[in-house]
């Protein structure tokens, strides 16, 4: 595969899983935290387009499961077909928060499920959670990505720029926080903010922890490349002009700051996917039912249920690819900086 | 023109700044959180308020901040590490064992990362067929994007399918009564998957950036150089190429300490491997304030002494640093 395939791909593949956890509520059959208590472990639902009277379906339809009694163990009844249905009315949700809707992308009828990545112990839609999730785990990465970011900018500007006494405050603090394995840091802001319970509080949390706690990175990137662009000759010149301090960072100085920065933010972003994940795994972040890649990993985190449901694994394999994307899109624009076409 | 001995000590003042600097930020970090400890015995109705202030101050910790640093920088150089609140004991006690274990855990880890790393290093800049290569990039590009969480869960799967290595701890639920020749032998039964876990997460990063350093050095003119004077392959990598590619990597000796220490945490917790990261996360979640310090301050001194060492190798080893 070529490197423009590869890339493209990766773009892909990150458009849709951002579509489909902005809009998680209309793409998901059902709640995230919506229990089914008659289908714990179903396995994924297949999809048939012929029946076993052998005609052939355009529509196609799913199979109800039925469980025998007392396991988790189920075998379909394709004695009636439920066509697979779009735009049908479910669970109430918000979209972006707002506006109050209904309507899901498909659904079958009752009595048949429709489970893409099976169930979890509770019988609740793992194809549910996993979007649920996505929208978590991804936009506290990307939230995450924009506060560490902005505030390695502002110190790295302010270090690089003004150097002298700026620079040795802002770059001793950030020695200080670079000389800490990142979990053991993130692990001692955590223990001082209060153990929450309310969802939304603990997202806002775990953003502003993982944000904060990655600033020393970029800024000292930051600070060697404002550095660097300080000394040039441009530079000089426009300050022995009278070029006040902020039009010199602002024309001269950005420009050189921005290709740096959009390098490290797609890396930042993948690490601080993982930073949610891992918090959330370890207890630390969001907890059940609210969904998170996290606690989807967690709850595969038992040797029983890894082995006997695999498709308990779905969800957290996915995440894969989506660090994988990220990290392709930060090398292609690093080779992109190096090698202009 | 500056001798060993002052470089070194430089580098040390550094890192006494940095373990100075870490301590007391912790310190008043942990200051600004709220609650402490005793947060949960204070909903304790059979707890009077009375003797919770009287349990307080016994710890000293109704003390203003700087008396409590005080107090807890004499009990370290008394070698206590301060005094746990949850175990009722000093800390020192409480991490002698879990921080040899984490050693031992960490050390080995990073030296087969390193070892591994680096020959995959050279044979990716240089040897190796074309197909091969492209291979072996492929899979460290998806080691890179594989989180240690999910070895973890992978490496767990395939011990218990397979039946042959334990899954977690340290030790068999026996060793009590085993003799000292066959504990070695169980431990190292026992250490094998957590540090394949931890040497896999390291090792991508080292080895591309091993592999790119090289494949820069080959490229520089005075290869060329040696390339057309007859000097024969393996003493052109071994002899020229490897110490001017050594720089770079030497430098991020230091920054892999800490990423494997990061990981050895999630290790360690997922693992039940008795060390540094699970104390730390149980403490973390008890509030128990001279631990989690402690440890903080422990995993900074391994950092701190990995770009040491790092530092001491290349100032051996680039004589650019000593005209500085």
């Amino acid at each position: 595969m070529s490197r423009a395939i590869r890339l493209v791909l990766a773009a892909l593949w990150l458009a849709t899983l951002h579509i489909g956890a902005i809009g998680a509520g209309f793409f998901s059959p059902s709640d995230y935290a919506e229990q089914n208590r008659s289908f714990p472990f179903a396995p994924p639902t297949r999809l048939h387009f012929v029946d076993p009277a052998g005609r052939f379906h355009v529509r196609p339809f799913v199979c109800r499961w039925s469980a025998h009694p007392g396991t988790v163990v189920y075998s379909e009844e394709c004695d009636q077909p439920f066509p697979l249905q779009f735009f049908v009315t479910g669970a109430r949700y918000r979209l972006f928060g707002m506006v109050q809707s209904h309507r899901h992308l498909f659904g079958v009828a009752s009595p048949a499920h429709i489970y893409w990545m099976g169930t979890d112990d509770f019988g609740r839609d793992q194809f549910s959670r996993f979007l649920y999730g996505a929208r978590l785990s991804l936009f506290s990465g990307l939230f995450a990505c924009a506060i560490s970011l902005t505030l390695g900018i502002i110190f790295g500007t302010l270090a690089g720029y003004y150097r002298r006494s700026a620079d040795s405050v802002i770059m001793g603090t950030a020695e200080l926080s670079l000389a800490l394995p990142w979990l053991y840091l993130l692990l001692v802001v955590r223990a001082l903010l209060p153990l929450s319970t309310s969802p939304s509080a603990v997202f806002l949390t775990v953003v502003a922890i993982i944000g904060i706690v990655g600033w020393a990175r970029p800024a000292r990137l930051i600070r060697n490349t404002v550095l660097t662009a300080g000394a040039r000759e441009y530079v000089l010149l426009a300050k022995s002009f009278g070029g006040s301090d902020l039009h010199v960072l602002l024309t001269h100085i950005m420009p050189q700051i921005r290709p740096v920065a959009m390098t490290q933010a797609p890396l930042l972003i993948a690490r601080y996917i993982l930073a949610e994940v891992i918090l959330s795994f370890l207890g630390l972040g969001v907890a059940e039912p609210t969904a998170s890649w996290g606690t989807l990993l967690k709850s595969v985190q038992q040797y029983s249920i890894l082995s006997s449901y695999w498709w308990m694994c779905l969800p957290a394999s996915l995440l894969l690819p989506t660090i994988m994307s990220y990290m392709m899109i930060s090398i292609n624009r690093s080779q992109a900086e190096i090698s202009p076409a | 023109m500056q001798t060993a001995a002052i470089y070194a000590g430089r580098r040390a003042l550094r890192g006494l700044y940095i373990l100075f600097g870490v301590s007391l930020g912790s310190f008043i970090l942990s200051e600004l959180a709220p609650g402490d400890f005793y947060g949960e015995a204070r909903l304790n109705p059979q707890i009077s308020p009375d003797s919770l202030v009287r349990m307080k101050s016994e710890h000293g910790l109704d003390q203003p901040l700087i008396a409590k640093y005080c107090y807890w920088l004499e009990s370290v150089v008394r070698g206590e590490w301060g005094f746990s609140l949850s175990y009722n004991m000093p800390v020192g006690r409480l991490l002698w064992w879990r921080l040899l274990n984490t050693l031992l855990l960490t050390v080995t880890a990073t030296v087969l990362a390193w070892v591994v790393a680096v020959s995959a290093g050279i044979w990716l800049a240089a040897g190796g067929r074309t197909v091969h290569r492209l291979l072996a990039r492929g899979g460290l590009a998806l080691l890179v994007a594989t989180p240690e969480v999910l070895l973890v869960l992978i490496f767990q799967l395939i011990a218990a399918r397979s039946g042959y290595l334990p899954v977690g701890g340290m030790s068999s639920p026996e060793w009590p009564q085993m003799k000292l020749w066959n504990i070695a032998p169980d431990v190292a039964r026992h250490l094998v998957l957590p540090v394949t876990v931890l040497t896999l997460s390291a090792l991508p990063a080292i080895a591309m950036h091993a592999a790119s350093s090289i494949t820069e050095v080959l490229d520089a003119p005075f290869i060329r150089g040696a390339r057309a004077n007859g000097i024969p392959q393996w003493r052109l990598l071994w002899r020229h190429a490897l110490p001017a590619a050594a720089h770079p990597l030497i430098a991020s000796f230091g920054l892999s300490v800490g990423t494997l220490l990061s990981a050895s945490v999630l290790v360690e917790s997922a693992m039940g491997w008795p060390g540094l990261g699970g104390l730390m996360l149980e403490a973390t979640l008890e509030r128990d304030v001279h631990v989690v310090i402690s440890i903080v301050t422990l995993s900074a001194v391994f950092l701190v002494a990995g770009s040491f060492v790092s530092d001491l190798l290349l100032y051996s080893v680039d004589p650019r640093i000593r005209r500085e």
